[in-house]
């Protein structure tokens, strides 16, 4: 009992000391916690634009057109409409790597593997936006296109 | 001589009645399916408001930037008299259905979708896809107004002699298992 008392205010003691007075506290939002913070601006996506090129090896490429809508489920996958290798020639569009044909264990299958169904999970439609923080990254030499 | 006016040999009076008794019948009768060709009719039915309108009220044909809707007897029922008619009549086969119960749980509908979905498709083939031509006019599209790969396809399968539901299924509704349709025709529409 004794111990534990001890501890108690052993705990008291460091928080006291670690945490900094209230006053010098400063937000990143930009209203008081009582506020509601400011809707963030809608941003549509990109509706139909050329293939992105990609920054950095093994990157998802980005899906270069809107998306909204497609249903991806046990049922259908209405990116492999297009994007599938019997379709992907008729649509002119990139054709599915057969990286995603992969099963965890290795094993090549005969069709897309179920844990590389879900499209969007990696491959993102794209926006307008500015970055929010400020970022310096630049593909390495092998990655840019002259 | 009577001093009566007739006309054809029947008494201007009779001929008033059957006038307005003509009027009262064919009102009704137009009353009556119109009143049928409401949204609200259609989902009055819970196979209708539990299945395919939940899926529909998540598409643009519910909900879009312009606001112009397209409620279920848009796409579902011909606008012109006489098709207008063959269709309701027709939809008798849906009242003995919905009499029996045969798709009164979301697994039997499940389990009939795709003849359902296939029916839909058969007869839009047939009419050239005319519901969606009441709206999306081929002269009124300007390909240049849309994306570059809705331009290219537009144009190619316009010209291969395509109609709209060849490349758009599943675009109100979701689709059904499409594992036994021909997937190189079927699923092409972005």
């Amino acid at each position: 009992m004794k111990k534990n008392l001890f501890n108690l205010l052993a705990l008291f003691l460091m928080f006291a000391v670690a945490s900094p007075g209230s006053a010098e506290i400063t937000s990143l939002r930009d209203r008081s916690i009582e506020n509601d913070s400011s809707a963030p601006e809608i941003k549509p996506y990109i509706k139909d634009r050329p293939p992105i090129v990609r920054d950095y090896l093994q990157q998802p490429p980005l899906i270069p057109h809107k998306v909204e809508g497609y249903k991806v489920n046990i049922k259908h996958n209405k990116c492999l409409g297009c994007h599938s290798w019997s379709n992907y020639k008729a649509h002119n569009a990139t054709k599915i790597s057969q990286t995603h044909f992969e099963s965890r264990d290795g094993a090549v299958m005969s069709n897309v593997s179920a844990r590389r169904y879900f499209c969007q999970q990696c491959h993102v439609p794209q926006a307008d936006a500015r970055p929010l923080v400020e970022n310096t990254f630049s593909p390495v030499e092998a990655m840019k296109i002259r | 001589m009577s001093n009566k006016m007739k006309i054809a040999g029947a008494s201007v009076g009779v001929l008033f009645v059957a006038f307005v008794v003509g009027i009262l019948f064919w009102g009704g009768f137009n009353w009556a399916m119109e009143a049928t060709n409401t949204e609200e009719f259609c989902i009055s039915c819970h196979e209708m408001r539990d299945n395919v309108y939940q899926e529909y009220i998540e598409t643009p044909h519910y909900s879009n930037r312009t606001g112009v809707r397209a409620t279920c007897p848009d796409c579902h029922v011909p606008k012109e008299w006489v098709h207008k008619v063959v269709r309701k009549i027709k939809a008798s086969n849906e009242l003995y259905h919905k009499v029996l119960g045969t798709i009164d749980t979301r697994e039997k509908y499940e389990a009939k979708r795709l003849e359902l979905a296939r029916n839909v498709w058969q007869t839009m083939k047939e009419t050239d896809s005319r519901e969606c031509r009441n709206c999306h006019d081929y002269d009124s599209m300007d390909f240049v107004k849309q994306g570059r790969r809705g331009h290219k396809e537009h144009e190619q399968g316009f010209a291969n002699g395509l109609t709209c539901i060849d490349c758009h299924k599943g675009i109100a509704h979701q689709l059904p298992d499409m594992s036994e349709e021909d997937a190189s025709a079927v699923l092409r529409a972005h």
